[in-house]
C-alpha cells in the first residue's frame, strides 16, 4: 500500500481464528493453549494492532475456549498491550468474552439479520459492557450485495444505534460485506466495486464511523494462487482505503505493495475489481494459471524436472499427476527400451509404486491418485498400438496382471462413484479391472466372472435395497460353485450387514466388507496372495461370526413398544390453534432446464470432499493441514468444471413440484384431486417410531405432522422430484473414453452435488413462493445446510420414511419419468443417479427424526395398509426390522 | 433538599470551584481503639467469628462514631463524603460470614452519612453536602490469577462480581446516596463489573447519579495492578459517562503526579484524585502532614489539573482542611473537547481517528 491513507489503516491480525486458521484450531483443539498463545504474540510483534479471536468450531465449546484463552492472554502483557476484537456468530460466545477483559474491545459482529429487536438489544450490551462494535450490513431479507443496500443498510443501523441506543458514532464499525470476485457466476462481479462504493457513501455520509472488512474473501475463487490472490488483497485495498475503510481482517505478512505489482497482472485484477471490462473474470482466470505457484523462481524449479532423465521425468509426471509431457516421455522411453511393455512394467510400473507407497503412507489422498491414474492411462493408451502391432508381428503373450477384479454396482441401483474410484485405485496397482457399470443383473456378474475367471468380485451399492440384492448375489455365488472371495462395498453397507446378512449366504468362500476405497488395494492384495490368503479369510471368517453371534444377542434386548402404545404416543399438535397454509397451487409445476448457475450457489461441499474421501468441512479442508493440498487443487478443477458444465449446459436440471390436499387416516396420508376432499389420489403410507419411550418424547411418524381427515381441517402435502443429471452419462462416457477417470467420477460428483444443491433451492423456492408460508425467508447457504428453516423435504428411503417403494407413489403423482426424466429401477433408485425426491411438510413443528427398528406387529399392519405379503413388506423393511424374519416364521409354524 | 436538586446543585457547583471529598475513614476508626467487643456491639456480642477489623459493621454496631467521623469531615470543609463501605459486599463480607447482611451494612452507611450531611447542610442551606456511595474493590481480582502455576485461573468472575456489586447498588441507593463512588481499581475489571451492576441497577430503580471511578495505581511505572495505563483505564470505563474519573490512595501525591497529569489531559470529564498522606513509614504509618500535603495539591489546582480533590489512607480532618484551604483561590481544571475517535485499549491505549 503506499497511499497516505494507509498509514492510518488498522489492521486486525486474523490468525488466532479457528474457522480461518487450521493450524490455529488444532492448537485450541488439542489443548495447546501455550503454542495458542505463540499464535497471538507473533501477530502482534508483526504489527497488528488489535487481534481477532473466534472459537466459532462445532466441535469447540466455544465459550470455554474463548473464556481460557482471553484468561491466558491477560496473563501475557506482551499480547494483552493490544485491544482484543472478540469474534463469533454466537452472541452467548461473544458476551462470555466480554466478561473477561478490561480492556475495551471490540464486538464483531452484531446485525439486524434477525431483525431490529435483537439488533438493539446486542447494541444495549455492547455499550454496557463498554466494547466497540462490527456491524454486518445485514438485515431481515439477508446480505447485502449491492452498494445501494449495503449503505441503505448501514444508515439504518445507524440511526438505530444513535438515536435509540445512544451508541457513541466513532465506536460503530461498518462491514459492508467482502465477497468473492470472478467466480464465474456473473452477479458476483460487482461485489468489489459495491463494496468499495458502499465505503464512500458510509464515510461521506455517516459521520466519524469506520469501515472494515474481512479481506481474504474477496480471492476466494482463487484459492490455491497466492500471487493472484495478493494482487487482488492489494489492488482491492488500494482502492477501498481511498474511498476510506479504515480498518482490515487481515494478514499482515501477505499484503503487498500497489507500485509492486507487476503491471499487467495489476490491470487484469483492477478491471476485475473495478469492473473495468464484460470479459474481465476470464481475462484474469486465463492468466491466472500462469501466476500460479507464487514467485517467478518457484516457477522456474518447476520446469526444472524437465532436465532430469525421462524414467526420473515419468516418476515426476505421475507423482504430479501432470499430463502434459506425458506422450513425448513415453514416447522417448518406448524408443530406448527393447519392447513397449517394457515401459509400462519398467519406469511407469515404478511411478506408480511410488504413488502407491505415498498413498499407502497417507501422504496422498485420492484426487491426487485418481489424477496420477489417469496420466498412467494417457501413457498406457499411447503405447497400445506399439505393443498390437507387436503381438502380431512377433506373437508374444502379454504378462498376466496381478489380478483380475469384476466391479458392479447391483441391479437395482445406480451410484458409482466409490466404486469407479476403487476401479482406479486398483488399476494404479496392476490389477486388472473389469468394470460392468450399474444396475447389473447377478446373472450377467456370474457369467463374466466365469467367462473372464476372475479372481474377485466387488459389489457396490447406495441405497438400502441394494443390501438385498447383495445377499441374493451372494447366494447365487453359493449355488453356481463360486470359491472366490466377495468384496461389498457403498455407502449402506456395512461390516455388521456383512457379517450377519451376506456372509451366512455364502459359506464355500467369504463376503468381505471394504470400508473405502483407499483400503481396496490393501484387502485385495491379502486375497490374491497365496501365501496369506488363507490365513487372511479365516481371520475375517472368524470375526464375522463373533460379530454376528453379539449381533444376534444384542437384537434380543432391544425393547419395543407395541404399535399400539406407539400410536396412543403419537405427536398430538393443536390444530385449533394452527391454520395450515394453502400453496399457491394445486397439481403439479414442471421446471426444466433450470439455471445452474444459481444452482452452483446453493452447492454444499462437504460431501463433495467426503465423495473423495476427504474427510473435512468445506471450507476449512482447503486450509487442512493433513488433505488442503489435495482438497485446493481439487476444488480449483470443481469450480472450472462447473463452470464449463454451467457455460457449455454440459446437463440439464428437471423439477416437478406438486401440492395435493390431505388429511391424515391413522399412520397414512390421504391425497385428494381437490379441497372437496372426497375421493383420495393416492395414500402416502408412513411408518412410526416404536422406541420404549419413557422421557415423554412422542413417537413419530410423517402423518403426525398433517391434520387429521376427522378434524376437518383442510391441510396440505407437497412433493417433489428434481433432478441435475441429464446429460451427465454421456459427459462420462466421453470422459470415459479419453482414458479420463479422474474427470469422469469428477463430473459425476458435480452432478450429484448440484442435484442436492436443487434440491435444496427448489425447497427455498416453495417456502417462499410455491407453498408461500414464509415469504420473508432469507438464509445464507450455511443456514441452509443447517436446515433452519420451517417444514421439511424428506426423502422415502431415507430415515424419516425408509421404505423406497414410496417413491412409486411420488413419481406416479408427479408424473416424474415423463416430466423430467427421471425413472425409478427395480429397487426403487432413481435414474439418473443425479436426482433427488420427497415430500413437502409444512407445519413448523414438522422435523426430521429417524424411524429406527421396527416390530412385527407394525410390519403386518404396513404390510395390510400397502397391499403386501408379509413376506413383501420384511424384504422391503428389511434394514430396519426389530426381528429376524427366519426366526418370527419358525417360531409362528 | 431533594436528591434530584442536589445533584443539579452539585453539576453547576463544580464547574465553579474544586470541590472537597472527605479523607480516610479506616484512619479515624483507628483512632477509637475499638477492641472485639466495641466491634460486635449489641447486636453480635455472640456471633461465632471474629469481627474485630470489619470496619464497615460498625455502620450496624458504632453508628455515632461514624456519623462524627463524616461530620468531622464536613466541618474541615468536605464538600462529598464516603459511605463506610469500602468492604461492604457479599464477596468480600464472606471472609466474616456476614455476606448476608452486605445490603443492610449499605443502607444503614448511607443513611449515617446523609443524616450527618443533612445536618450540615441545615447550618449552612447554600452549601449542599453530598454522600458519595463507595464501592470498594472486593478482595478478589478478575483479571489476575491468584496461582503462579496455573495462569488462566480466577478465584471470582465478571457475573459473581455483578451479583455482589448490585446488592451494594441497591443497598447505597435506597440509603440515600447522591452518587456511586467505584474507588481504588486495582483491577480495571472488577470496575467494569462494578459498573455493569450500578448502570443494570440504575435502570431497575428508574434513578440515575453522577458515577465516580477512581483507579489507583500500584507502582512507579504508573500502571494498575492489572497493568493498565491511566488512559488505557480511562478508555476502559469511558462507556458509563462518569462524572469524574481519577485516581486515590496510590502513594503520596508526589509519586502520583505522572498520572494526574496523564489523565487530566485524555479526559473529557471531571478528574477527581485523593492520595494518601505520602507513602508509609517503616511503622506503616502515613507521616505527611497537612501543610506539606496541601502543598502538594495546590501545585496541581494552580496547574489546572483537578476538579476535586481530597485525601486517602493516612489523611485526617486537619488534612482536608488544610486542602481545602491551599486550592481554594484556584479556578477548577476546564473540560477539554475530546476528538471523535475510536479509543480502544488493552493495557495500552489505541487512538484511531
Amino acid at each position: 500500500m503506499s497511499t497516505n491513507a494507509a498509514q492510518n489503516f488498522v489492521m486486525v491480525g486474523e490468525r488466532t481464528n479457528v474457522t480461518g486458521s487450521a493450524r490455529f484450531r488444532k492448537l485450541i483443539e488439542a489443548n495447546d493453549y501455550a503454542a495458542a498463545l505463540e499464535v497471538a504474540r507473533q501477530q502482534v510483534e508483526n504489527g497488528a494492532n488489535m487481534i481477532d479471536i473466534n472459537m466459532d468450531e462445532g466441535m469447540l465449546n466455544s465459550e470455554e475456549a474463548m473464556k481460557t484463552f482471553l484468561n491466558l492472554i491477560a496473563s501475557e502483557p506482551d499480547i494483552s498491550r493490544v485491544p482484543i476484537m472478540l469474534d463469533s456468530s454466537k452472541w452467548s460466545v461473544i458476551e462470555t468474552g466480554l466478561k473477561c477483559v478490561q480492556g475495551k474491545a471490540v464486538v464483531n459482529s452484531i446485525s439486524m439479520k434477525e431483525g431490529e429487536e435483537p439488533f438493539l438489544e446486542h447494541a444495549r450490551k455492547v455499550l454496557r459492557y463498554g466494547a466497540a462494535v462490527v456491524v454486518m450490513a445485514f438485515d431481515e431479507t439477508g446480505q447485502a450485495e449491492t452498494a445501494e443496500r449495503k449503505f441503505e443498510i448501514c444508515k439504518r443501523a445507524y440511526d438505530l444505534l444513535t438515536k435509540e441506543v445512544g451508541f457513541p458514532p466513532e465506536d460503530i464499525i461498518f462491514d459492508p460485506n467482502i465477497f468473492a470476485v470472478a467466480t464465474g457466476i456473473e452477479e458476483h462481479n460487482d461485489y468489489g466495486r459495491a463494496f468499495i462504493e458502499a465505503t464512500r457513501r458510509i464515510k461521506a455520509e455517516l459521520p466519524y464511523v469506520h469501515v472494515s472488512g474481512g479481506v481474504s474473501n474477496l480471492s476466494f475463487a482463487f484459492r490455491g494462487n497466492e500471487r493472484v490472490r495478493e494482487a487482488m488483497h492489494t489492488v482491492f485495498l488500494y482502492h477501498a482505503i481511498q474511498a476510506g475503510m479504515d480498518m482490515g481482517i487481515v494478514n499482515a505478512g501477505q499484503l503487498g505493495q500497489y507500485d509492486d505489482i507487476e503491471p499487467e497482472l495489476r490491470e487484469l485484477v483492477e478491471d476485475v475489481i473495478l469492473t473495468r471490462r464484460d470479459d474481465a473474470t476470464d481475462r484474469l482466470l486465463d492468466a491466472a494459471e500462469r501466476y500460479k505457484g507464487g514467485a517467478s523462481q518457484k516457477k522456474e524449479a518447476d520446469l526444472s524436472w524437465r532436465e532430469k532423465p525421462v524414467e526420473e521425468r515419468l516418476s515426476y509426471a505421475l507423482v504430479h499427476g501432470i499430463g502434459a509431457y506425458i506422450e513425448v516421455d513415453t514416447e522417448e522411453a518406448r524408443k530406448r527400451a527393447e519392447r513397449p511393455l517394457h515401459v509400462i512394467e519398467g519406469p511407469l510400473m515404478a511411478g506408480m509404486n511410488v504413488v502407491g507407497d505415498l498413498f499407502g503412507a497417507g501422504k496422498m489422498f485420492l484426487p491426487q491418485v485418481v489424477k496420477s491414474a489417469r496420466v498412467m492411462k494417457q501413457a498406457v493408451a499411447y503405447l497400445m498400438p506399439f505393443m498390437e502391432k507387436e503381438k502380431q508381428e512377433l506373437g508374444i503373450v502379454d504378462q498376466p496382471a496381478a489380478g483380475k477384479i469384476l466391479l458392479a454396482t447391483v441391479k437395482g441401483d445406480v451410484h458409482d462413484i466409490g466404486k469407479n474410484i476403487v476401479g482406479v485405485v486398483l488399476q494404479c496397482n496392476n490389477y486388472e479391472v473389469i468394470d460392468l457399470g450399474v444396475m447389473v443383473h447377478s446373472q450377467v456378474i456370474l457369467d463374466t466372472a466365469k467367462e473372464q475367471n476372475v479372481d474377485i468380485i466387488g459389489l457396490s451399492g447406495l441405497i438400502t435395497p441394494s443390501l438385498d440384492e447383495m445377499c441374493h448375489v451372494a447366494a447365487e455365488m453359493e449355488r453356481e460353485g463360486f470359491d472366490i472371495p466377495l468384496l461389498i462395498g457403498g455407502a449402506t453397507t456395512s461390516k455388521v450387514h456383512t457379517a450377519v446378512k451376506i456372509s451366512p449366504n455364502y459359506q464355500r468362500n467369504q463376503a468381505i466388507y471394504v470400508t473405502d476405497a483407499s483400503r481396496a488395494v490393501g484387502v485385495v492384495s491379502g486375497l490374491i496372495s497365496e501365501e496369506h490368503r488363507d490365513g487372511h479369510i479365516a481371520k475375517v471368517r472368524a470375526e464375522y461370526a463373533q460379530m454376528a453371534e453379539s449381533y444376534a444377542r444384542g437384537q434380543a434386548e432391544k425393547a419395543r413398544a407395541s404399535i399400539a402404545q406407539a400410536r396412543a404416543n403419537a405427536l398430538k399438535l393443536d390444530w385449533k390453534a394452527y391454520t395450515p397454509p394453502k400453496p399457491a397451487f394445486l397439481g403439479t409445476r414442471t421446471f426444466t432446464a433450470y439455471d445452474l448457475g444459481e444452482l452452483a450457489r446453493y452447492i454444499d461441499w462437504t460431501p463433495f470432499f467426503h465423495a473423495w474421501e476427504l474427510k473435512g468441512t468445506y471450507p476449512r479442508i482447503l486450509n487442512d493441514d493433513k488433505y488442503g493440498e489435495a482438497a485446493r487443487p481439487l476444488f480449483e478443477d470443481a469450480q472450472e468444471m462447473l463452470k464449463q458444465i454451467v457455460g457449455e449446459k454440459w446437463l440439464k436440471a428437471n423439477a416437478v413440484v406438486g401440492f395435493w390436499p390431505a388429511n391424515s387416516v391413522g399412520d397414512d396420508i390421504e391425497l385428494y384431486a381437490d379441497e372437496a376432499r372426497e375421493v383420495p389420489v393416492a395414500t402416502v403410507h408412513t411408518l412410526r417410531q416404536q422406541m420404549a419411550r419413557s422421557t415423554g418424547k412422542p413417537n413419530l411418524a410423517l402423518a403426525d405432522f398433517v391434520a387429521p381427515k376427522d378434524g376437518g381441517i383442510a391441510d396440505y402435502v407437497g412433493g417433489f422430484a428434481v433432478t441435475a443429471g441429464i446429460g451427465e452419462e454421456d459427459i462420462a462416457r466421453r470422459f470415459e473414453l479419453a482414458n479420463d477417470d479422474y474427470s469422469k467420477i469428477l463430473v459425476k460428483a458435480l452432478a450429484d452435488r448440484l442435484a442436492e444443491a436443487f434440491a435444496e433451492a427448489m425447497h427455498a423456492k416453495v417456502r417462499r413462493e410455491l407453498w408461500g408460508y414464509a415469504p420473508d425467508e432469507t438464509l445464507s447457504n450455511e443456514a441452509l445446510i443447517a436446515e433452519e428453516y420451517q417444514g421439511i423435504r424428506p426423502a422415502p428411503g431415507y430415515p424419516a420414511q425408509p421404505d423406497h417403494t414410496e417413491k412409486r407413489t411420488l413419481f406416479r403423482l408427479l408424473d416424474a419419468e415423463n416430466e423430467i426424466g427421471v425413472k425409478l429401477t427395480e429397487s426403487c433408485a432413481m435414474w439418473p443417479g443425479a436426482a433427488v425426491s420427497g415430500l413437502y411438510f409444512s407445519h413448523p413443528e414438522a422435523r426430521y427424526f429417524g424411524v429406527g427398528k421396527v416390530g412385527r406387529d407394525q410390519v403386518a399392519d404396513y404390510a395390510g395398509r400397502k397391499g403386501w405379503s408379509l413376506e413383501e413388506a420384511e424384504r422391503w423393511l428389511g434394514p430396519i426390522l426389530n426381528y429376524d424374519p427366519k426366526q418370527s416364521a419358525d417360531a409362528a409354524a | 433538599m431533594t436528591r434530584e436538586e442536589r445533584i443539579e446543585r452539585l453539576y453547576e457547583a463544580v464547574k465553579e470551584r474544586i470541590l472537597i471529598l472527605d479523607g480516610a475513614m479506616g484512619t479515624m476508626i483507628q483512632r477509637h481503639k475499638l477492641d472485639e467487643a466495641g466491634y460486635r456491639g449489641e447486636r453480635f456480642k455472640d456471633f461465632d467469628r471474629d469481627l474485630k477489623g470489619n470496619n464497615d459493621l460498625l455502620v450496624l454496631t458504632q453508628p455515632d462514631i461514624i456519623r462524627d467521623i463524616h461530620s468531622a469531615y464536613m466541618e474541615a470543609g468536605a464538600d462529598i463524603v464516603e459511605t463506610n463501605t469500602f468492604n461492604a459486599q457479599s464477596i468480600s463480607q464472606a471472609d466474616y460470614g456476614l455476606e448476608d447482611l452486605a445490603y443492610e451494612m449499605n443502607v444503614a452507611a448511607a443513611k449515617l452519612a446523609r443524616e450527618a450531611a443533612d445536618a450540615w447542610e441545615a447550618k449552612t442551606p447554600d452549601r449542599p453536602r453530598y454522600v458519595a456511595g463507595a464501592i470498594g474493590p472486593t478482595n478478589r481480582t478478575a483479571s489476575i490469577s491468584p496461582d503462579v502455576n496455573n495462569p488462566g485461573f480466577r478465584n471470582v468472575d465478571f457475573d459473581t462480581l455483578v451479583e455482589a456489586y448490585s446488592t451494594q447498588v441497591r443497598g447505597l441507593i435506597d440509603g440515600g446516596a447522591d452518587l456511586i463512588l467505584i474507588e481504588t481499581v486495582f483491577d480495571t475489571l472488577n470496575a467494569k463489573a462494578a459498573g455493569f451492576a450500578v448502570e443494570e441497577v440504575f435502570d431497575e430503580k428508574g434513578v440515575h447519579l453522577p458515577v465516580m471511578i477512581s483507579g489507583t495505581i500500584t507502582d512507579l511505572s504508573g500502571r494498575n495492578l492489572s497493568g493498565q495505563t491511566p488512559e488505557a483505564f480511562w478508555y476502559s470505563m469511558r462507556h458509563l459517562r462518569p462524572f469524574s474519573i481519577g485516581f486515590n490512595c496510590s502513594f503520596g501525591a508526589e509519586q502520583l503526579r505522572p498520572s494526574v497529569d496523564e489523565i487530566s489531559h485524555v479526559t473529557d470529564t471531571y478528574v477527581s484524585i485523593y492520595p494518601n498522606a505520602g507513602l508509609p513509614n517503616e511503622m506503616g504509618e502515613y507521616d505527611e502532614t497537612p501543610e506539606q500535603m496541601a502543598a502538594l495539591l495546590e501545585d496541581w489546582a494552580e496547574n489546572g489539573l483537578i476538579n476535586i480533590v481530597g485525601g486517602c489512607c493516612g489523611t485526617t480532618p486537619d488534612h482536608i482542611r488544610a486542602i481545602a484551604k491551599a486550592v481554594a483561590p484556584y479556578k477548577p481544571r476546564v473540560v477539554p473537547q475530546v476528538e471523535h475517535a475510536l479509543r480502544l485499549s488493552g493495557l495500552e491505549p489505541f487512538v484511531h481517528g
